[in-house]
C-alpha cells in the first residue's frame, strides 16, 4: 500500500515537472495551446496505467511528447472534423519545419519552453494572466492548485485561463523568443512575473509553496538563459531570501533580521545563492536582480546583524538605485543609512521619501523603529500604529502590535515618575 | 497574416493631443503622411479613415415590422471611435509595432483589436489565410 502510495506521488512529481515541457513543444507541433494540454492530459492518462506496470520510462517527458503526438493525430484522423483541422495541422507544423526546425520530435526542446515563457508573459495580457497562465502551463500547477493560490474559486480561475488563452488565439500573440532588440525589456516582465509569484508565496503562508514553485521557474529559466545574468541574480535573490524563512517567524510574529536565529538560515541555499553572485560578479553585468542577490548575500555572509557589512549594502543600494530610482529602494538605502550614519541621518532619509510612500506600512515601520532609537516615543508609536493599520498579514501585525507595546511599557516608568514630581 | 484594426478614440467629442495651431498642424500631417508611406511600401496599410462626431450619427433598427431611425449613436457614451486604421500584421507583435509608430504621429492612445474574419460573409475566409 505505502508502495503505491510512494509510486503515485512520484507519477504525480514527474507529471508536474513534465507538463510544461511537454504542452511546450506540443504547441509547436499543433499550433494551439488547448488541444496542446488535452493532448498531455490525456498522454498522462495513458501513462497513469503503463508506468503502475513497467515503471516510469528514463526519460518520462519525451515519453509523454511522442505518446501525446502520436495519439493527437490518430483522434484527428479518425473523425471528419479532425481530418480537416489534421492537413491545418500539417501545415502549421511544416511550416514550422519549413523554418529549419526540423528536429526529432521525440523529447521535449529547451528552446519550447522559452517561447512558451515568453507568451505567457506577453505584456499585451494582463498581469494576474500571465501569471495563472505561467503557473497552469509553464509550472505545471492544476487549475485548482492555482485558483487556491490566488483565493478564487476553480471555476473562476478556469475562466480567467480560457480568456487569456482566447487572447492569445485570436490577437495572435506569437509563440517565440522575442528579437534581441526587444529581449531585455521583455525578460525583465518575465522575471517580475516569477519574483511576483515568489512574493505573493511569501506574504502568506497558506501560499507558501508558490514560493518553491518561483524557485523551481527561476531555476529552469537561468538553465535556459545561460547568457542573461539577470535571470540567474533572480534565482540567487530568491534562494537567499529563502534560506532566512526558518528563522523569519516565531510563533506567528515577524523576527526582524536583527534577532533572527542565524543557525536555523539554511546553508545549502545560501550556498548556492553565494556561488550565483559571485559568478555574477566576475561576469560584470550588473542589473537590479543581481544587485538585490548582492544585498542578501550580503546579509547571508555575516555571523550576527552587527556583524553585518553595512558600508558594503549602503553602496549595492546607491548601485541599486541607478538602475532603480524607486521610492522603495530609497526606503532600503534609508534603513541601511540607519546603521551606517545613524538614525539621525536615516529619519532624514526617510522624511525625503514618506509622502511617496504614506500607503506602505513598511516605510511607516522604518520610521518608527528610527523615531523610538531617537528616542522620540510619541511619534514612534504613531508611525507604528499607522504601519500597523496599513499590514497586509497576520504576522507583520502581531509584530507591528509587539512593537507599540513596548514603546508604552517603556513610556510607563517615565510618565510616572513626571506625575510624582508634577 | 491576420488583420487588425487601430483606433482613436475621442472624448466628449475631443480627441486629447490633437494638433492646436497651424503649426501643430502642420508637423502632425507630416508626421502622418509618412507614417501611411511607410505603411504603403511595406503592404501593411488596407484602410484608414477620419469619422465625424456621434453627432452625425444615425441609428436603424427594426421596430414592429418596420424600420425606424433615431438621431444619434448606438451607445450612449462618453467615448466614441474618432478613426482608425485597417492594418496587415505577421502577429500581435508585428501590430503592436505598428500601432507604436501610429501613437507617435497621431500622440494619442490607440486600441489594437485583432479581426475575427474579413471580407464577404460567402467566402468567409479567415485574415489572411
Amino acid at each position: 500500500m505505502n508502495r503505491t502510495v510512494a509510486a503515485h506521488r512520484e507519477t504525480e512529481r514527474v507529471f508536474r515537472e513534465v507538463y510544461g515541457q511537454a504542452v511546450a513543444t506540443l504547441i509547436r507541433v499543433f499550433g494551439d495551446i488547448t488541444f496542446a494540454e488535452d493532448a498531455v492530459q490525456d498522454a498522462f492518462v495513458v501513462a497513469i496505467d503503463r508506468w503502475r506496470t513497467g515503471g516510469i520510462p528514463p526519460n518520462p517527458a519525451g515519453w509523454i511528447v511522442t505518446t501525446a503526438r502520436n495519439r493527437a493525430i490518430d483522434g484527428l484522423r479518425r473523425s471528419a472534423r479532425g481530418r480537416e483541422l489534421h492537413e491545418q495541422l500539417e501545415v502549421v507544423a511544416s511550416t514550422a519545419r519549413g523554418r529549419g526546425d526540423d528536429r526529432e520530435e521525440g523529447g521535449p526542446v529547451s528552446d519550447d519552453q522559452l517561447r512558451l515563457i515568453f507568451t505567457c508573459c506577453h505584456p499585451a495580457l494582463r498581469i494576474e494572466h500571465q501569471v495563472a497562465l505561467t503557473l497552469r502551463l509553464v509550472g505545471g500547477l492544476s487549475v485548482n492548485e492555482v485558483a487556491r493560490s490566488f483565493l478564487v474559486s476553480e471555476s473562476a480561475m478556469a475562466k480567467r485561463l480560457v480568456r487569456a488563452k482566447y487572447k492569445i488565439r485570436a490577437a495572435k500573440i506569437p509563440y517565440r523568443v522575442p528579437a534581441e532588440a526587444d529581449l531585455p525589456e521583455r525578460l525583465r516582465s518575465v522575471l517580475s512575473v516569477v519574483y511576483l509569484i515568489y512574493n505573493t508565496g511569501g506574504d502568506d503562508p497558506e501560499r507558501a509553496s508558490l514560493r518553491s514553485d518561483a524557485i523551481r521557474l527561476a531555476r529552469s529559466l537561468a538553465a535556459l538563459m545561460p547568457n542573461e545574468p539577470e535571470a540567474a541574480g533572480l534565482l540567487a535573490l530568491m534562494l537567499l531570501n529563502e534560506s532566512r524563512m526558518p528563522a523569519r517567524t516565531a510563533q506567528g510574529t515577524l523576527v526582524l533580521l536583527r534577532d533572527q536565529d542565524r543557525t536555523r538560515w539554511d546553508r545549502t541555499m545560501i550556498e548556492e545563492g553565494h556561488a550565483i553572485v559571485r559568478a555574477c560578479v566576475r561576469r560584470d553585468r550588473p542589473g537590479p536582480f543581481q544587485l538585490q542577490a548582492a544585498i542578501q548575500a550580503v546579509h547571508c555572509n555575516a555571523d550576527s546583524f552587527e556583524a553585518t557589512d553595512w558600508p558594503q549594502i549602503v553602496a549595492l543600494y546607491d548601485h541599486l538605485f541607478s538602475f532603480m530610482p524607486t521610492p522603495v529602494v530609497a526606503l532600503n538605502r534609508a534603513i541601511a543609512i540607519g546603521e551606517t550614519e545613524g538614525p539621525g541621518a536615516a529619519l532624514t532619509a526617510l522624511d525625503a521619501i514618506a509622502a511617496d510612500l504614506d500607503n506602505y506600512h513598511l516605510m511607516h515601520a522604518a520610521r518608527g523603529t528610527t523615531l523610538r532609537r531617537l528616542g522620540q516615543r510619541d511619534a514612534a508609536k504613531a508611525a507604528f500604529e499607522r504601519a500597523a493599520h496599513l499590514a497586509a498579514t497576520e504576522a507583520d501585525r502581531r509584530f507591528l502590535a509587539q512593537q507599540i507595546e513596548e514603546l508604552v511599557e517603556d513610556g510607563a516608568p517615565s510618565r510616572h515618575r513626571s506625575d510624582g514630581s508634577g | 497574416m491576420g488583420q487588425y484594426l487601430l483606433s482613436t478614440y475621442a472624448v466628449e467629442g475631443e480627441v486629447r493631443g490633437a494638433p492646436r495651431t497651424p503649426e501643430e498642424m502642420q508637423a502632425f500631417m507630416g508626421r502622418v503622411v509618412a507614417l501611411e508611406a511607410e505603411m504603403d511600401a511595406s503592404g501593411t496599410f488596407v484602410f484608414g479613415g477620419a469619422l465625424h462626431g456621434p453627432d452625425a450619427a444615425t441609428v436603424v433598427r427594426v421596430s414592429d415590422g418596420g424600420v425606424v431611425m433615431t438621431d444619434g449613436p448606438f451607445a450612449e457614451s462618453k467615448e466614441h471611435i474618432a478613426g482608425f486604421y485597417i492594418i496587415n500584421a505577421d502577429d500581435l507583435d508585428a501590430a503592436l509595432a505598428w500601432a507604436g509608430k501610429v501613437v507617435d504621429a497621431l500622440n494619442h492612445p490607440i486600441e489594437v483589436r485583432p479581426f475575427r474574419a474579413t471580407g464577404r460573409v460567402k467566402d468567409s475566409v479567415p485574415p489572411g489565410a
